[in-house]
C-alpha cells in the first residue's frame, strides 16, 4: 500500500507539469488583453509599455518557464521564510508570482480568501454528507416508502434547481420577508471582517453562514444521497445479507454493519472526489451571498485577464483534484480487502 | 404416518405467495413434511419447484413483501414458528436452525474476515466472550476440515477457494450446535470432486454432532448417497415422499419415474442425447386447480385435469400425490 502510494505520488509530478503547461497554453490562446479594462484615454504606446512591463512581449515558453520558476522554487522558499524564518538565497528580492491587477503576490491573495471558502463551502459539504448518508440508508432500506419518495423529490429539486435560484429564494424568504428583529432573520451579505471571539460573535458567524451553507448543502446532499441509496440497494439484495439474517443478527446489525460497510466503498470515493470542489469554491453561491472566497477571486481574475492569478488558482485546483484522486484510491484499498495494490 | 412427539420440525400445509406487479406467484402450495431428530431429509425438484422458498419461509428469510406466508403451521421443537416474536425468531435463526446456502462465493460478506463472521453468532447466541468465541471459531474451522484454522480466521473470504468457503459456511451454520441444519443446494455451485468432499464432510459431521438435516438438491445421485427420506417437489407441492430405498426401488409418481429415467446410467450404451422430460414446468400464477404435472404426464387422464390429487399412502413409508397410483393404474375414474 505504501509502495503504491509512493509510486502514484511520483506519477503525479509529470501529470501536474503537463496540466500546468496546458493551462498556460489555454490562457495564452485566450483573445483577451490584460490592459483591456484600463480607461480608453490611455494612449496605445502607454498600453504597449504596460504590456512590456508585465512581460507579455516575451515568448510564450519563456513566460511559462518563468512562472514555473516562481511557482515551484520561489514560492516554496518564501513560505519557508515566512513560516520558519529560514532564509535561503536572496530572500529579499525574490520574484514571486504577482497578480497583474493588484500587484500583490497571488499566494497571499489566496491565503486571504481561503478561510471564508473553507468555512462556508467546506461546512456545506460536511453538512451535505451528514444529511445525505442517513437519508440514503433509510431510503434504500424502506424503498418506495413515503420517506423514500419524499427523499427522491427533495434530491430531484436539489439536483435540478440551480443554486442561483435557491440562493435568491432563500434571501427573499429569510432576509426580506422575515422582519429583521425576528430570530429567524438571516443576513444576506457575508461579513468577512467578523472575528469570532465570544459567544455572540460565534452566533453571528453561524447566522451569516446559514444561508450559503443551506443552499450548497442541499445540492451536495442531493448528489450524495442518491449514490448512497443506489449503493445500499445494490448490497441489500446480496446473498451475504441473507446469510447475516440467517445467523440471527438484529436488523440493525445487518444494516449498519454488514450492508453499510460494503455500501460505503463507492460512496467514499464519490465523497473524496468531491472535496477539491470545496476548495474551488462555489463560484455562483459566493457571488450571491457576497462571500469573498476563492471562487470570487477566480471570477475577478478571469474578468481582468489576470493571467498569473488564474494560472496559479487553476493549477492549485488541478493539484487538489490529482491528490484527492489518489486519496480516493487509497481509501478504496483500505475499505475493500479484495483490492490490493501490490 | 407421523409420530408427532418424535419430530423436531413439523410443517403442515405451508403456502407462500409472492405479490408481484404482474400478479401473484404461488411458489409453495400446501407443503407438509416432518423431520425427526438426527435424520436427513432430502428434497429434490427442478429449479423453480419451490424447494428453497419452502425452507426460507420457515425462518422468514424471504423479503416480505413481496413474499407472504399465507397459510400453514410450522412447529419447531414445540414452538409455532409462524407466531413467535421477532426476538425469538432471531434466537432460532443461527442458534437452533443453521442455514447453508447455495453459492459460497457470494454468501459470505466480502469485507469482513472469516473469523469476524464466525464469531458473530457465537457471541450472540452462546454469549461467549471474545477470546472464548475466537477459540471456538478456530475449533469449528478445524472441525470442517480447514487446515491451519487459527491463523485462517484472519483471512477474508476471497482468500479461500469455493470449497473452503462452503466449509466456512457450514462452520457458521453449525456454530451454535443447531438442532436442524438446512442445506440449500450446498454443492450445486461446486465442482464434482469438491462436492464429494463436502458430502463426506456432512456425513461425518452428522455422525459426530447428530443434528437433523434437510438437504435440498436437484441431484438424485446426492440424495441416494446421503438421505434417509426423500420428498420430491413439483410446482410448489410435494408430489412423492418415501424412504430413500423405497423411492428408488418403487417410484410411484410419473414425475419421479421420469426424473429417475433421465439419470444417465453407468455401463449402458451412451445415448446420443441425454433423456429429458418433455414440456415446461407450469406457470405458478394461480393456486393449483388440477394436477400440475398432468400436461407433461404420459399417463394423465380426465380426473388429473380437473382435480388436484392429495397425498395418499402407498405404504407407511411412502406416500404420493397421484390419481393413477391411487386407483392402482386404472384410468376409468
Amino acid at each position: 500500500m505504501l509502495n503504491f502510494t509512493l509510486r502514484r505520488l511520483m506519477f503525479t509530478i509529470p501529470t501536474l507539469l503537463l496540466i500546468s503547461f496546458i493551462i498556460f497554453l489555454i490562457l495564452d490562446l485566450a483573445p483577451n488583453d490584460p490592459t483591456g479594462n484600463l480607461p480608453l484615454t490611455i494612449p496605445p504606446e502607454v498600453r504597449a509599455q504596460i504590456r512590456t512591463s508585465l512581460g507579455l512581449d516575451e515568448p510564450m515558453y519563456w513566460r511559462y518557464l518563468l512562472w514555473c520558476k516562481q511557482f515551484f522554487i520561489n514560492e516554496p522558499l518564501n513560505l519557508l521564510n515566512q513560516w520558519f524564518g529560514w532564509c535561503i538565497g536572496d530572500c529579499e528580492n525574490r520574484l514571486r508570482v504577482t497578480s497583474f491587477l493588484t500587484r500583490s503576490p497571488v499566494v497571499d491573495l489566496i491565503a486571504e480568501r481561503m478561510p471564508q471558502t473553507l468555512w462556508v463551502v467546506g461546512m456545506s459539504y460536511v453538512v451535505g454528507v451528514l444529511i445525505a448518508l442517513p437519508i440514503g440508508v433509510i431510503s434504500a432500506y424502506k424503498q418506495y416508502s413515503w420517506f423514500d419518495q419524499f427523499g427522491t423529490l427533495i434530491a430531484m429539486i436539489g439536483f435540478s434547481v440551480p443554486t442561483f435560484f435557491t440562493g435568491v429564494l432563500m434571501i427573499v424568504i429569510f432576509s426580506v420577508m422575515i422582519p429583521q428583529d425576528s430570530m429567524f432573520w438571516l443576513p444576506s451579505i457575508y461579513d468577512t471582517t467578523l472575528k469570532v471571539v465570544d459567544w455572540p460573535s460565534f452566533v453571528q458567524q453561524m447566522r451569516q453562514m446559514a444561508m450559503p451553507v443551506m443552499v450548497l448543502a442541499l445540492f451536495n446532499a442531493a448528489h450524495i444521497s442518491r449514490f448512497m441509496r443506489a449503493s445500499m440497494l445494490d448490497n441489500l439484495s446480496q446473498d451475504y445479507v441473507r446469510t447475516a439474517r440467517a445467523k440471527g443478527l438484529k436488523e440493525k446489525t445487518v444494516l449498519l454493519v454488514h450492508v453499510l460497510r460494503n455500501s460505503m466503498i463507492p460512496v467514499v470515493t464519490v465523497i473524496a472526489l468531491g472535496i477539491p470542489q470545496v476548495f474551488g469554491g462555489a463560484i455562483i453561491t459566493e457571488q450571491i451571498f457576497k462571500v469573498n472566497g476563492l471562487g470570487q477571486l477566480l471570477i475577478i481574475g478571469i474578468q481582468n485577464s489576470d493571467i498569473p492569478l488564474v494560472q496559479t488558482l487553476t493549477f492549485l485546483f488541478a493539484v487538489l483534484i490529482v491528490i484527492f484522486n489518489l486519496v480516493a484510491d487509497v481509501l478504496y484499498g483500505l475499505l475493500d480487502p479484495r483490492i490490493r495494490y501490490d | 404416518m407421523r409420530d408427532h412427539s418424535a419430530t423436531v420440525l413439523d410443517v403442515a400445509n405451508l403456502k407462500t405467495v409472492f405479490n408481484t406487479r404482474d400478479g401473484e406467484v404461488h411458489a409453495v402450495n400446501g407443503v407438509s413434511f416432518y423431520l425427526k431428530p438426527g435424520e436427513l431429509l432430502g428434497i429434490v425438484g427442478e429449479s423453480g419447484s419451490g424447494k428453497s422458498v419452502t425452507m426460507m419461509s420457515l425462518l422468514k428469510l424471504l423479503p416480505m413483501p413481496p413474499a407472504e406466508i399465507r397459510e400453514g403451521q410450522i412447529e419447531f421443537d414445540g414452538r409455532d414458528l409462524r407466531n413467535v416474536s421477532d426476538d425469538d425468531l432471531r434466537r432460532i435463526r443461527g442458534g437452533e436452525i443453521g442455514f447453508v446456502f447455495q453459492d459460497p462465493m457470494t454468501s459470505l460478506n466480502p469485507v469482513f474476515t472469516v473469523g469476524f463472521q464466525l464469531v458473530e453468532p457465537l457471541r450472540l447466541h452462546m454469549g461467549l466472550s471474545k477470546a472464548e468465541a475466537r477459540k471456538r471459531a478456530a475449533e469449528l474451522l478445524e472441525l470442517v476440515g480447514i487446515p491451519d484454522a487459527a491463523s485462517r480466521l484472519k483471512d477474508y473470504p476471497h482468500q479461500f477457494s469455493g470449497g473452503m468457503r462452503q466449509r466456512v459456511m457450514i462452520a457458521i451454520a453449525l456454530a451454535c450446535d443447531p438442532k436442524v441444519l438446512i442445506a440449500d443446494e450446498p454443492t450445486t455451485a461446486l465442482d464434482v470432486t469438491i462436492q464429494a468432499q463436502i458430502l463426506e464432510l456432512v456425513k461425518e459431521l452428522r455422525q459426530k454432532l447428530g443434528m437433523a438435516i434437510i438437504w435440498i438438491t436437484h441431484d438424485l445421485g446426492v440424495i441416494a448417497e446421503i438421505a434417509d427420506r426423500v420428498a420430491v417437489m413439483y410446482a410448489g407441492q410435494i408430489v412423492e415422499h418415501a424412504e430413500v430405498k423405497e423411492l428408488f426401488a418403487n417410484p410411484q409418481h410419473p414425475y419421479t419415474r421420469a426424473l429417475l429415467e433421465t439419470l444417465p446410467r453407468m455401463g449402458e450404451a451412451r445415448a446420443a442425447r441425454l433423456p429429458s422430460i418433455d414440456g415446461q414446468p407450469p406457470n405458478l400464477d394461480h393456486a393449483p386447480t388440477h394436477c400440475e404435472f398432468a400436461p407433461r404426464c404420459k399417463h394423465a387422464f380426465t380426473r388429473c385435469r380437473k382435480e388436484n390429487p392429495k397425498r395418499f399412502e402407498v405404504n407407511p413409508a411412502h406416500d404420493v400425490a397421484c390419481f393413477l397410483a391411487q386407483s392402482g393404474g386404472s384410468t376409468d375414474a
